[in-house]
């Protein structure tokens, strides 16, 4: 079987399993799987590219995805009213006093020499630094979490319109999709710049720990994005189901294809929302196909089979590595601005590196890292199968369960417990493939 | 009156508290240094290894409890440690001989090994919410505090109050104990030695006749004893949730990495560095100030250089400024390049 044949098949199989879940779990359901899982294979995407091209073991994606959030929130919303006025220019003088205390830090520690004299120099700034920041961030804050707390309480963001007409700069959110990317791209080049040159075991630990830190901080900063208060009501590029079940074309088209109005303006904005992926999504594909197959792509797979050799040969291993990171970062910032925009909602609570981190890896390790296609694959199916685990092993545990008394505490216990199916279930297929298959289902070439 | 105010007032909420969870994270960062030393990967499943001997502590607690049984003033827990630490053990050598051993022997890279133990700590993760659910689970019991905060205001007539928990004593004790008994075993008995001949230098180690998968079994059933007893304690003095633990394991590794990841001395030494940092930078300093100051001086804020929800920031902070200045660890570990 020729690998073109084997690959469609295999798109075709996942393809009509979303079909297959649509007749008998509805359309909408179907639509859901498609739409989070184009979002996925974006993620899976930005993943392969640090660890399939270049052997970057990235274990923040979660932070990245969350940053694409915040940038959805900061172009999407309207600015609060007052609240710039508040505390605006305070909040953004101490963020400049805070890059400017690292800046002399840093300067300081490449102008003097090593010593002890430095040390204390460099401590006194920091410290002296921090307070000044500090005092000159609380109040600010303060004042702008005063501004109407119940309903805004934070700056909000760039778009255009009032409260009331904000919603109809739907297509802000398009440009909220790249700002995403530039913001994942921008804490990518800083952690890059501080782990790239140590063992791959510290990368990854060093992203685990800033994926953590910026889930702090979309928690807890409430004047940038109201923390756990959430921010809802995010615009959407679509149009809304009601107006649709409000306009008269809509409802009359509808019946005429045999829907009813309510059912048919979901499934219709659902799949515009996914040929909005769809093209993000063969955007993305087509860049890093091509990318695979420059001289660059070809630069870093050699890198990544053999880092000595490569160097030896004069490639700037760092540099490249610096640039991949950032790059797949970025696509994940992307992605994760486009799930927050079809959630409509941010909510920080919600970032579990379970979900967004490990996930995103059972998707390119099963998919097949190295290959682009395969990472799409991986989206698609492991996203169906982390959707399906749960109704699959309900109705697992109901057929174990059977016999059992009704009253029986362990039955209780066991369909309780179905829903922890899932994370056991996407580990033994990670653990699977990486024992019995580890090139995954579309191998690299 | 005022100094000794503020001294019983920081030993409260600072050095007591400090103390106990840096006993914590070091016990944890032993276990992680110890794979790192001989199967050379990071164990992503520490977290959750803990969390799976902690389940079985616990299941075994209030099966106890259940009879009546308990220990009076000390938790019931410590009986059904061993036990726990028994079933730690087999699953941990089960993983392996499943698992890792097929790796070993392919002599795949390490970053392979990482994202296996991704894989092993889905599948823990998974078993211990399956078991036990994914809430909060108390199994605390027996006396609560050696002396509470009014008992001790009482006695000492001072306006501060200071409370040591049993948990926090506990903790103390048996982190010294374990430690003492690593360390013996790993300077004294021939297999700590065979360990250490193994971690320092892996081809030399085999030349002198030392069995590799004998090394590696007795490393799972350490590590996995430490994992549980680590779990434990964490879980008597804090409280037990499979997120947490999983959570922990940024903490542990910044402990495991600043102390000098692969040397046993710097995981202990990273584990109370982390820990202390982490209470120090998110208390607020208000009261100790307070009374070390003179009136007209008191702070009028928190004097809170950071609020609480940003501990995991500071060990990784820490872990960060450690890495850029000293990639070896402050004890010397491992290279890291």
């Amino acid at each position: 079987m020729s690998d073109t044949l084997r690959n469609t098949l295999l798109f075709a199989l996942v393809f009509g399993l979303i079909i297959v879940s649509g007749f008998f779990q509805g359309w909408n359901n179907a639509m859901f799987i498609l739409n989070m899982g184009l979002i996925s294979a974006i993620m899976s995407l930005g993943v392969n590219l640090q660890w399939g091209f270049a052997g970057l073991f990235n274990v923040g994606v979660m932070g990245f995805v969350a940053l694409g959030g915040l940038a959805a929130v900061l172009i999407g919303m309207p600015a609060t009213p007052g609240a710039f006025g508040a505390g605006g220019w305070g909040v953004i003088g101490a963020l400049v006093l805070g890059v400017a205390t690292i800046l002399a830090a840093v300067l300081a520690y490449r102008g003097m020499s090593p010593g002890r004299a430095r040390s204390l120099a460099i401590m006194a700034i920091l410290i002296f630094g921090f307070f000044v920041f500090r005092g000159l961030l609380d109040p600010s804050v303060e004042a702008i979490e005063a501004v109407n707390p119940a309903a805004t309480g934070y700056l909000g963001g760039l778009n255009p319109g009032t409260d009331e007409t904000y919603r109809d700069n739907g297509w802000i959110m398009l440009i909220a999709w790249p700002v995403g990317g530039l913001f994942a791209a921008g804490a990518a080049w800083l952690i890059g710049k501080a782990a790239l040159g140590l063992r791959s075991d510290y990368l990854a630990i060093a992203t685990l720990g800033i994926a953590e830190i910026i889930i702090a901080m979309l928690k807890n900063e409430d004047w940038l994005t109201r923390g756990v208060k959430n921010v809802v009501g995010i615009p959407r590029p679509v149009p809304y189901e009601l107006d649709l079940q409000n306009s008269a074309a809509f409802v009359d088209r509808a019946a005429s294809l045999g829907f009813d109005p309510v059912e048919g303006s979901t499934i219709f904005v659902k799949i515009l929302y996914a040929l909005l992926f769809a093209a993000v999504l063969l955007i993305i594909f087509w860049l890093s196909h091509r990318a695979l197959h420059s001289p660059w792509g070809r630069m870093l797979r050699a890198i990544r089979d053999n880092e000595v050799a490569a160097e030896a040969m004069g490639k700037d291993v760092t540099k490249r590595h610096l640039q991949v990171f950032i790059l797949g970062s970025a696509v994940c910032g992307i992605a994760g601005a486009m799930m927050t925009t079809l959630d409509s909602q941010l909510t920080p609570g919600t970032y579990q590196p379970l979900r967004f981190t490990f996930l995103i890896w059972v998707m390119v390790i099963v998919g097949g890292s190295g290959n682009n296609l395969g990472a799409i694959l991986g989206g698609f199916l492991i996203w169906f199968l982390w959707v399906q685990v749960e109704p699959i092993g309900l109705f697992l545990m109901d057929i174990i369960t059977a016999g059992m008394a009704e009253d029986s505490p362990l039955k209780a216990h066991l369909i309780e417990s179905a829903a922890q199916m899932r994370l056991m279930t996407m580990g033994l297929i990670m653990i699977l493939v990486l024992r019995f298959s580890p090139r995954g289902l579309i191998p690299e070439k | 009156m005022e100094f000794l105010n503020a001294i019983v007032a920081l030993a409260n909420y600072v050095l007591i508290p400090g103390i106990a969870y840096g006993s914590q994270l070091a016990l944890g960062a032993l276990g992680v240094t110890l794979v790192y030393g001989i199967l050379r990967f990071s164990n992503f499943a520490h977290g959750d290894t803990m969390a799976f001997g902690t389940m079985i502590v616990i299941l075994l607690t209030w099966a106890l409890q259940s009879t009546g049984f308990n220990l009076g003033p000390l938790p019931t827990a410590l009986v059904a440690l061993p036990l726990g630490i028994l079933g730690c053990i087999l699953l941990v050598l089960l993983t392996d001989r499943l698992v890792y051993r097929f790796y070993r022997e392919q002599k795949a890279k390490p970053v392979i090994l990482v994202i296996v133990s991704m894989g092993v700590m889905f599948v823990m993760n998974g078993i211990v919410r399956f078991i036990i659910g994914p809430d909060d689970q108390s199994f605390a019991d027996g006396e609560r505090f050696i002396i509470s905060a009014r008992d001790f205001k009482t006695l000492t007539g001072l306006e501060e109050g200071l409370g040591i928990r049993t948990t926090q004593l506990i903790t103390v004790v048996t982190a010294i104990v374990v430690v003492a008994l690593l360390f013996w075993f790993l300077n004294k008995t021939r297999a700590g030695k065979s360990m250490r001949a193994y971690s320092d230098n892996e081809d030399l180690a085999l030349l002198s006749g030392i069995n590799p998968e004998r090394v590696v079994m007795i490393t799972w059933i350490i590590v996995a004893a430490l994992a549980t007893i680590a779990g434990t304690l964490y879980g008597l003095d804090k409280s037990f949730k499979p997120f947490t633990y999983f959570q922990l394991l940024l903490p542990i590794f910044a402990s495991a990495v600043v102390g000098g990841i692969g040397n046993p001395l710097g995981a202990i030494a990273g584990g109370f560095v982390i820990a202390f940092s982490e209470v120090t930078i998110t208390y607020a300093w208000k009261k100790v100030l307070g009374y070390l100051m003179p009136e007209s001086l008191e702070p009028s804020g928190l004097v809170q250089l950071m609020s609480t929800d940003y501990k995991f920031a500071v060990s990784f902070v820490i872990l960060l400024i450690v890495l850029l200045f000293k990639p070896t660890g402050l004890f010397k570990g491992q290279s890291t390049t």
